[in-house]
């Protein structure tokens, strides 16, 4: 064995030997959000209905997604290539967005104070969400009454498809849009979201976080 | 094809960079200088071409911020640390043998030479990707890590 390969084994080992420095995810998730650096700040949240992960941008709310319909790499993989890939998982960023939404779970809050970014929202879309964030707390509306509302009759169905695209359900209301019967329609979190988030405006329920 | 999230390059590769900046800077600076190479890299990210090698990019910007260290440790009056005589390495080592010795000694070598000896025995990197970090062909990352070599054996054995 030549001295050079006892250099290199020499190297090795003490490269094994090497510990990397402690890192604070989230001191540097806040740091680079606080100076601009980060355009999406998100968090895995636990709610009474399951996981949400809910993603904010300086503009606003942009995003909840139910994650048993989907996974987390696809959320955040969509959000990379509509909104900015400069995304970091912050969670203290969120805890404003995560209060609201545990008092409205709750039964202690009735409207939504968080700003929101519609960058996910296309023109049509917008006016459906946007017609959808006035109905007050405990009504519902329909398919076809929306399509009338925005000035588009006859499109109760693509009506019905933006509702289904929201991508942030709960605080976009969608789930107080219903069939012209009555008839639940469709939900993208399932129709047992649907029903529970109705019935805590009826107040009929109130759901409390597990969590601390 | 587009980039994936930042956190998501971010938890794969955050090791490497930080495995690669302990032995450039020793582990004092390494720690400021890991978050200003996520800083920096996080600022410039969506002008990254998605089909890039971002754990070669990374590491390219954690090299320079290492530089950068080298350099303003160089204008301060402080001198060279002393070697930690507690530290021990995986190997019982004679005195001025100690792993600290050895890092002190890679520490001083040419900047490229030091680059290509970390790149390779730290983080395992073949000769193209130390070549891709260097921005240099690879026959000048092979001249490098060679280059430095032969000086670690000449003043570390």
């Amino acid at each position: 064995m030549d001295l050079n390969d006892k250099l290199e084994q020499r190297l090795r080992a003490a490269a094994g030997e090497l510990a990397a420095p402690e890192f604070d995810t989230g001191a540097f998730a806040e740091r680079a959000t606080r100076e601009g650096a980060a355009d999406v700040a998100y968090a895995v949240v636990d709610s009474p209905l399951g996981d949400l992960l809910v993603a904010q941008t300086p503009r606003g709310l942009a995003r909840i997604a139910y994650l048993d319909f989907t996974t987390t790499d696809r959320v955040l993989n969509d959000m990379a290539a509509r909104l900015s890939p400069r995304m970091l998982e912050a969670p203290g960023r969120l805890d404003e967005a995560r209060r609201e939404l545990d008092d409205y779970f709750a039964g202690r809050r009735r409207d939504f104070e968080l700003a929101i970014d519609w960058t996910l929202v296309g023109p049509f879309g917008r006016r459906v969400l946007g017609h959808t964030a006035r109905i007050p707390y405990g009504s519902t509306s329909s398919y076809g009454e929306i399509a009338r509302a925005i000035g588009s009759p006859r499109a109760a169905r693509a009506t019905g498809n933006a509702l289904g695209a929201n991508p942030i359900p709960i605080v976009v209301p969608c789930h107080r849009v219903l069939r012209s019967g009555g008839a639940l329609g469709g939900y993208t979190g399932g129709l047992h979201r649907k029903e529970l988030l109705l019935a805590i405006e009826r107040g009929e329920r109130q759901l409390e976080p597990e969590r601390r | 094809m587009a980039l994936p999230p930042f956190q998501t390059a971010l938890d794969e590769h955050r090791d490497t960079v930080a495995r690669f900046l302990v032995a450039t800077v020793g582990a004092q600076e390494a720690d400021d200088c890991l978050q200003e190479t996520l800083i920096s890299a996080l600022r410039a990210y969506p002008r990254l071409r998605p089909d890039s090698n971002i754990r070669a990019w990374l590491l390219t910007i954690a090299r320079n911020k290492a530089l950068d260290a080298h350099r303003s440790r160089g204008r301060r009056p402080v001198p060279v640390a002393e070697p930690d005589p507690g530290a021990t390495g995986a190997i019982a080592t004679a005195p001025g043998e100690s792993d600290a010795d050895l890092w002190a000694a890679v520490r001083a070598l040419p900047g490229k030479q030091r680059a290509a000896v970390v790149l390779r025995f730290v983080n395992d990197l073949a000769h193209a990707d130390i070549a891709r970090v260097l921005d240099c062909s690879e026959a000048a990352a092979r001249r490098s890590l060679h280059e430095g070599l032969s000086k670690l054996r000449e003043e570390w054995t």
